[in-house]
């Protein structure tokens, strides 16, 4: 008898070693790539890589400069498009979603989600790229917004749930339009969380690059027009990480430091904006 | 007080009721621009698109089966090491983690989930690859070279490389799902194995096996869409060639890769039209794997179910 | 006209569920009227058929007469718009809009009502209702506070005065105390009874005692039907239905 009590207690031990294990191992490469992120991103970290365009081999300074106006410019175009249908289509679904029409758009919303971002910039190269015989912010700026949209569509529609019957009561029974008690109250009080929700899907789309391989394609020069490639700081570290320049490879890592930044501010004053704002 | 035909309530429903619509027919488009495009290959190339093994753009001949193979045999690998570490971790978090511990573990993960993949492959092809091949793939192929899963040179970027740099990427959803998961259960369950006297692991083996298995398949199939779909992360560490085989040692390609990297050389409709054909297979994959997952995870809980897509 | 409100033969169904059994009654201006029963009787669902909130509610169907100013409100003829902003509810947990100010609270009715008052007007009937509402000295100097951050009380009197800013003729009030303590309970009786002067008041309330002390009259439903009504005088000490003095005695409820 002792001996089962014995074994039991042992593989309750060995059990909870192992979810312990799991738990470190998951947290593991977090650390590591951090790590390295700052370890080898340290040494290309200079003033230059922020005011510079890229520069040939050889040369010293370059930087991905044009690559962050780029980012913002076609994350800024996404986004122009993206919030208002996104954000009215969210509010549609919340307050007015009860039929059939609703759930199909519920269903694409949801299968737009789980789409992998590539084909988006095969949506954005058929969509623009072939009939303008070019490729160009519109068309990157395009396959970012088809990312961007459902995601917005989706939090705008949870956090609307989110605000009691009893506000939505009180507005009507002051004898406010339902229309105006839609958007000045009910949207007003969820503000915050519909605002995070954009936020999140921003530091989604900035991080981006295979969307943009095609449509964007990336530029050495600072953009002539939206109707032209143009860079974007994911496009420039991929290109520079896969290149055989080992001061290449010093930029590409600099530059991932950069845009990790970007996305953890944004990511991280996200869910603050909802904290304080309660 | 007569009433107005409340033209602003219905205009304003209306509105808004078009925006959602607009959001419908960018679907639509989507899906039927990929049909659109690559019906000249569907066309010419027919069913040997899914059995030909050679893929040679310069001979006009379009067999996806490499890119097909590579990608389900990376995404399965990588489910084989995200799926225990992930149950795993979510088993500690929710039963055996202290309370301050939980929320900045589950912070920890959500900033796994945040990092963009062209920054997993930037850290694969400089630290992963290099570690793997160096402490890994080296001393195996040189003890059980023989064996056809570790056969050929290890060069480092290789099947194994995605598999594992892929794994990474998708534990951060198999966690949080995981964690909704096993957070059904009703603690009464819990608290009647523990008072006849089982130990933690029982508990967790008995109740939890038993009434999370279909929520942990939903994840796994959830974990699985997002590896198909993945490009930068694979393409910068799995090698890149259009090959068939079985060892992981060697170098493999993947349809999300393959269209990221020759999508802007391909010459000819014909070309372009099998590569859109490759993005519309993957489409329809990823669709069905994430409806399966959202059917199963309805059962459990709104939350768990609303993680499908990134 | 001695009514404010004439409700005659009041019917209403939920789907296929009669809630509401012919009501006819009349609500005497600028005076307390008490609505008072048992749980499930019927009493919230009448009040709100008088503001029409079950506008929003699927399902909903009401026969039957409820007059106000010269008119048959719950026709559909009528906008219950315009009815509302005459006819003020408060509800049984206090509601103020979250993440607004106390001020903007109060303000809410009036920016949105398309009446178009002025800034300096806005300030001055805010001022007015938070007086009014017996809430002014404790929050003047605090009107930029969220209105979340009020007590219990406090927020039911916000409520109060947020509704009395649209300057309604009538107000309904849902078991207004019922989420509130003592103190606070006794506050706003005190308040309603100042209102009456002004307003017609209707309140909903489970608590007999309650009824007693703070209403002119008093109705008593049951299973959806209007019981009895008469002065809270009389309903107490000497009503003419049994079921009342049961009811009232506590043989049931």
């Amino acid at each position: 008898m002792k001996s089962v009590a014995y074994r039991r207690k042992a593989t309750d031990r060995i059990m909870k070693a192992l979810f312990l294990l799991s738990a470190l191992l998951v947290i593991l490469p977090l650390f590591l790539i951090f790590s390295d992120l700052l370890w080898k991103g340290a040494k290309g970290l200079k003033w230059s890589l922020l005011t510079d365009l890229p520069r040939p081999v050889g040369e010293p300074g370059g930087g991905i400069a044009n690559g962050i106006l780029g980012t913002l410019t076609v994350t800024g175009l996404a986004m122009a498009g993206g919030i208002p249908l996104a954000v009215l289509s969210g509010i549609y679904l919340a307050e007015y979603g009860k039929g059939a029409f609703a759930s199909v758009v519920r269903f694409a919303v949801d299968l737009l989600a789980g789409v992998p971002s590539i084909i988006m910039g095969i949506f954005g190269y058929v969509l623009w790229v072939l009939p303008m015989k070019r490729f160009s912010a519109w068309a990157g700026a395009s396959a970012l917004a088809m990312i961007f949209i459902p995601i917005v569509v989706r939090t705008t529609e949870e956090m609307l749930k989110t605000v009691p019957v009893p506000v939505r009561e009180a507005a009507l029974a002051l004898g406010i339009e339902r229309w105006k008690t839609t958007l000045f109250i009910t949207v007003r009080t969820a503000s915050a969380g519909i605002i995070t929700g954009v936020l999140l899907a921003m530091a989604r789309i900035l991080g981006e690059t295979a969307p943009l391989l095609f449509t964007a394609l990336g530029n050495q020069f600072w953009q002539t027009g939206l109707d032209q490639p143009i860079a974007a700081i994911p496009l420039q570290v991929f290109s520079y990480a896969i290149s055989p320049y080992d001061d290449w490879h010093d930029k590409a890592w600099a530059g991932a430091v950069f845009l990790i930044l970007m996305v953890l501010v944004l990511s991280i004053g996200a869910r603050l904006l909802v904290r304080t704002r309660r | 007080m007569k009433a107005r035909a409340n033209i602003k309530d219905f205009l304003f429903e209306k509105t808004t009721a078009l925006f959602a619509l607009c959001v419908l027919t960018l679907t639509l488009l989507l899906f039927g621009l990929l049909v659109r495009e690559s019906l000249p290959a569907i066309r010419k190339i027919g069913a040997s698109f899914a059995t030909n093994t050679t893929w040679d753009p310069v001979l006009e001949e379009f067999g996806a089966l490499p890119f097909l193979y590579g990608t389900v045999v990376s995404s399965f690998l990588a489910i084989l090491i995200a799926l225990p570490l992930g149950v795993g971790a979510a088993i500690f978090i929710n039963e055996f983690a202290p309370e301050w511990l939980k929320t900045p573990i589950s912070f920890l993960a959500e900033l796994l989930a945040a990092i963009p993949s062209v920054i997993y492959g930037l850290w694969g092809i400089f630290v992963l690859v290099p570690i793997l091949r160096d402490y890994f793939m080296k001393p195996i192929s040189y003890a059980l070279g023989w064996i056809p899963l570790f056969q050929g040179p290890v060069y480092g970027p290789s099947m194994l490389a995605a598999g594992v740099l892929l794994s990474i990427m998708i534990l951060p959803f198999i966690l949080s799902v995981s964690r909704e998961v096993l957070a059904t259960v009703p603690r009464v369950q819990k608290e009647a194995v523990l008072s006849l006297g089982g130990t933690h692991w029982e508990m967790i083996r008995i109740v939890i096996g038993q009434h999370c298995i279909p929520g942990i398949f939903g994840a796994t199939i959830l974990g699985l869409g997002r590896a198909l779909g993945e490009t930068m992360a694979v393409t910068m560490v799995i090698g890149n060639r259009p090959d068939i085989v079985l060892s992981l040692f060697q170098p493999g390609y993947s349809m999300a890769a393959v269209i990221a990297n020759e999508f802007t050389e391909a010459t000819g409709d014909l070309y372009l039209s099998a590569l859109v054909e490759i993005g519309l297979v993957l489409f329809l994959l990823t669709i069905v794997l994430n409806f399966a997952a959202k059917l199963i995870l309805k059962r459990f809980t709104p939350a768990a179910s609303k993680r499908t897509g990134r | 006209m001695e009514n404010a409100i004439e409700v005659k033969t009041l019917s209403a169904w939920f789907g296929d569920h009669q809630v509401l059994r012919e009501i006819t009654m009349g609500i005497r201006r600028n005076s307390v009227t008490s609505v008072m029963g048992p749980s499930g009787c019927g009493k919230s669902t009448f009040i709100r058929c008088l503001n029409r909130m079950h506008d929003l509610t699927p399902g909903f169907r009401m026969t039957g007469e409820v007059l106000f100013d010269g008119r048959n409100v719950i026709s559909e003829k009528v906008d219950p718009v315009l009815l509302r902003r005459k006819v003020g509810m408060v509800f049984q947990q206090p509601n103020p809009f979250p993440r607004m100010s106390v001020f903007a609270n109060v303000a809410v009715g009036l920016r949105f009502n398309g009446k178009g008052k002025s800034k300096s007007e806005i300030v001055e009937v805010v001022e007015r209702s938070l007086r009014m509402a017996a809430l002014w000295d404790e929050v003047k100097d605090h009107l930029d506070q969220m209105g979340s951050s009020l007590s219990g009380g406090q927020q039911q009197r916000l409520c109060i005065a947020r509704a009395l800013a649209v300057e309604p003729e009538v107000l309904l009030m849902d078991e207004p105390c019922s989420a509130l303590d003592p103190v606070s309970t006794s506050k706003i009786e005190d308040l309603i009874e100042d209102l009456s002067e002004k307003y017609t008041i209707v309140v909903v309330t489970h608590n007999m005692q309650q009824a007693a002390r703070i209403s002119d009259s008093v109705a008593f439903f049951l299973l959806g039907e209007l019981v009895e009504m008469d002065k809270s005088a009389k309903m107490f000490t000497n009503p003419s239905d049994r079921r009342t003095e049961e009811y009232i005695t506590g043989r049931f409820g």
